[in-house]
C-alpha cells in the first residue's frame, strides 16, 4: 500500500518536473524566436495569419474553387492553416537539438522535452491563427460559422497528431544524418500541392483520387472541410488511416529519440 | 550518496566507437571533497557529465540519491543567445526556485552589473563562470560539480567562492574535476585519477599525485 502510493507520488512529482521544463523551454523558445522587440511573441500566430491571409486573398481573386460553387474564403482558410500546421512542425524539429546542446547540461531536461516545447509553440501559433482568422471572417460576414464545430476540432488534432509524428521522427532522424535536412525542404515543397490545400480530392479523376489518398494530411484537410461546409461537396476520408500512420510514426520516433538521447553529448 | 558502478562510455567517431571511461566505480558520499585529476583528453568532462545525469553511460549504473548541481565548466548549462537574466530565469523555472527571491544574492554574488542584461555571448570566460557559480549557488544543491572553472576569474571571487562554498556550505559534497594539481591539493579530501578511461583510488593522497605527475609525463 505504502510502496503504491510512494509510486503514485514520484509520478506525480515527475510530472511536476516535466510540466516546469517543457514551460521553461517554451518560455525561453518564445524569447528566442521572437525576441522583445516590435509586437515580440505576437509573431508567433501573426506570421502565419499574415501567410493564410494572403493566401487566401489570392486564391479568392483567381477563383481557385475551379467554377465549383464553394465558399472560397473557407476553402483557402483550412487549406492553407492545415498546411502550416503539418509543414512547420517538421521544419522546426529538424536540426533542433544542436543549437539546444548548452541546455542539456541540467539534467531534467531531455532531447524529447526540447522538441515538445518547440511543437506546442508551434501547434499554438497556428491554432491561434487558425481561430482569429476564422471568427474575424465569420465576424464580417465572409464565412459560415462551421456546419460541425466538433469535427473541425477533432480533424485538426488529427492533423496536428499527425505533423507532431512526423516532426519527432524526422528530428530524431535529422541527429543521425544530415541527409534529412536537405530532403525535407524539396519533399515539403513537392508535399503542398499534393497535401489537398489546393483541392477537393472530389474533383480529381479516380486515379488521382486514390493516389493522393495516400497521404494522411489528405484524409484530415477532407474531414475539417467536411466539418467546415460539408453540405457543399462530397468528401472523401478514412480517419483510421491518418490516426493509425501516426500512431506508428509517434512509436518509431520515440524509439530513434531514445536512441538519440543516449548518445548525444552535452556542449 | 552518488555511486557510479562499472560505468564505460563510447563515442562514436569517424574511424569507429572509441571508449572514453571504462568500468569506473566510484561513490561521492555527502559532505565530501573528492577530486579528480586528469590531464586533457582524459575523459574529465564525460564523466562529470556522466556523474551530473546530463549524459547517460554506454553500460553500467548511475545512483544519485541527493541533488547534484549541473557540472560548472567553461561552456554549457546557458543560452549564449539569451541575456544573463533570461538565462537565470530559465534556470530557475527548471529547477522549480523563485527567481525574484534569489535574484540579490545572483546579482551581488556575480558582480555583472549591467552585464546581466547582455546576451551571454559577450561575456568573457570570467564573467559566466561567475554568472554559474551564482545561480547554482541560489539553487542550494547538496553536490557542487565544478569542471575546471573555479581557476579562472580574479582572487576576489576566489575569495568569494571559499566563503560562500567551502564556508557557508562546508557540509555539500563537491567534485572538483582538473588537470591542476595544486588546485585539487589545496581544497579535496580524497583525490582519485582518471588516466586513460580508467580511474584509479589512493589509499594516500599522496600517492595519488605521484601518479599524476607520472602519468602527465
Amino acid at each position: 500500500m505504502s510502496a503504491h502510493r510512494q509510486s503514485l507520488g514520484s509520478y506525480a512529482s515527475a510530472w511536476a518536473t516535466q510540466r516546469r521544463v517543457i514551460y521553461a523551454l517554451f518560455m525561453r523558445e518564445v524569447l528566442t524566436r521572437y525576441g522583445r522587440h516590435n509586437i515580440g511573441f505576437l509573431w508567433l500566430f501573426v506570421e502565419p495569419m499574415l501567410f493564410t491571409l494572403g493566401v487566401t486573398a489570392l486564391w479568392s481573386v483567381t477563383k481557385a474553387t475551379h467554377g465549383l460553387d464553394l465558399p472560397i474564403v473557407a476553402f483557402a482558410l483550412t487549406g492553407y492553416s492545415s498546411v502550416l500546421l503539418w509543414r512547420n512542425m517538421p521544419a522546426r524539429c529538424i536540426d533542433a537539438i544542436k543549437p539546444n546542446l548548452s541546455l542539456l547540461y541540467h539534467r531534467q531536461v531531455k532531447v524529447l522535452d526540447i522538441l515538445t516545447a518547440r511543437l506546442l509553440l508551434e501547434v499554438a501559433g497556428t491554432t491561434t491563427s487558425f481561430v482569429v482568422l476564422g471568427v474575424f471572417f465569420v465576424m464580417i460576414g465572409w464565412l459560415d460559422p462551421p456546419e460541425d464545430l466538433l469535427q473541425v476540432i477533432g480533424g485538426w488534432l488529427a492533423l496536428a497528431w499527425f505533423g507532431m509524428s512526423a516532426a519527432l521522427l524526422l528530428g530524431a532522424w535529422s541527429e543521425q544524418s544530415e541527409l534529412v535536412d536537405k530532403l525535407w525542404h524539396p519533399s515539403a515543397y513537392l508535399l503542398f500541392p499534393l497535401s489537398g490545400a489546393a483541392f477537393l480530392v472530389d474533383i480529381l479523376p479516380q486515379q488521382a483520387q486514390d493516389i493522393v489518398l495516400y497521404l494522411p494530411m489528405v484524409h484530415c484537410i477532407e474531414y475539417i472541410r467536411d466539418g467546415f461546409f460539408g453540405s457543399k461537396f462530397h468528401a472523401h476520408y478514412d480517419m483510421s488511416y491518418p490516426l493509425i500512420v501516426s500512431a506508428c510514426m509517434t512509436l518509431i520516433a520515440l524509439a530513434q529519440l531514445r536512441k538519440v538521447s543516449r548518445e548525444v553529448i552535452p556542449e | 550518496m552518488i555511486a557510479l558502478h562499472n560505468v564505460d562510455k563510447f563515442y562514436h567517431t569517424r574511424s569507429g566507437p572509441r571508449q572514453i571511461l571504462d568500468s569506473i566505480d566510484l561513490e561521492i558520499a555527502p559532505g565530501e571533497k573528492l577530486g579528480i585529476l586528469g590531464r586533457n583528453g582524459a575523459g574529465k568532462s564525460t564523466l562529470i557529465r556522466i556523474i551530473s545525469g546530463a549524459e547517460q553511460p554506454t553500460n553500467g549504473s548511475v545512483k544519485r540519491d541527493m541533488t547534484a548541481s549541473w557540472p560548472l565548466a567553461y561552456t554549457g548549462g546557458f543560452q549564449s543567445a539569451l541575456t544573463g537574466i533570461d538565462n537565470i530565469r530559465f534556470i530557475c523555472r527548471i529547477y522549480g526556485v523563485d527567481i525574484e527571491e534569489r535574484l540579490p544574492f545572483i546579482q551581488q554574488f556575480s558582480d555583472l552589473g549591467e552585464y546581466l542584461y547582455e546576451p551571454i555571448r559577450n561575456y568573457s570566460a570570467g564573467m559566466r563562470a561567475r554568472l554559474g557559480f551564482a545561480v547554482s549557488m541560489s539553487i542550494e544543491f547538496d553536490c557542487f560539480l565544478i569542471d575546471e572553472v573555479i581557476s579562472v576569474g580574479d582572487s576576489r571571487f576566489h575569495e568569494k567562492c571559499r566563503i560562500e562554498l567551502f564556508e557557508k556550505r562546508a557540509d555539500r559534497a563537491l567534485v572538483i574535476v582538473s588537470h591542476d594539481a595544486s588546485y585539487i591539493r589545496a581544497h579535496c579530501d580524497r583525490i582519485v585519477v582518471l588516466d586513460r578511461g580508467r580511474l584509479h583510488s589512493f589509499d594516500e593522497i599522496e600517492q595519488a599525485f605521484e601518479f599524476y605527475s607520472h602519468s602527465v609525463l
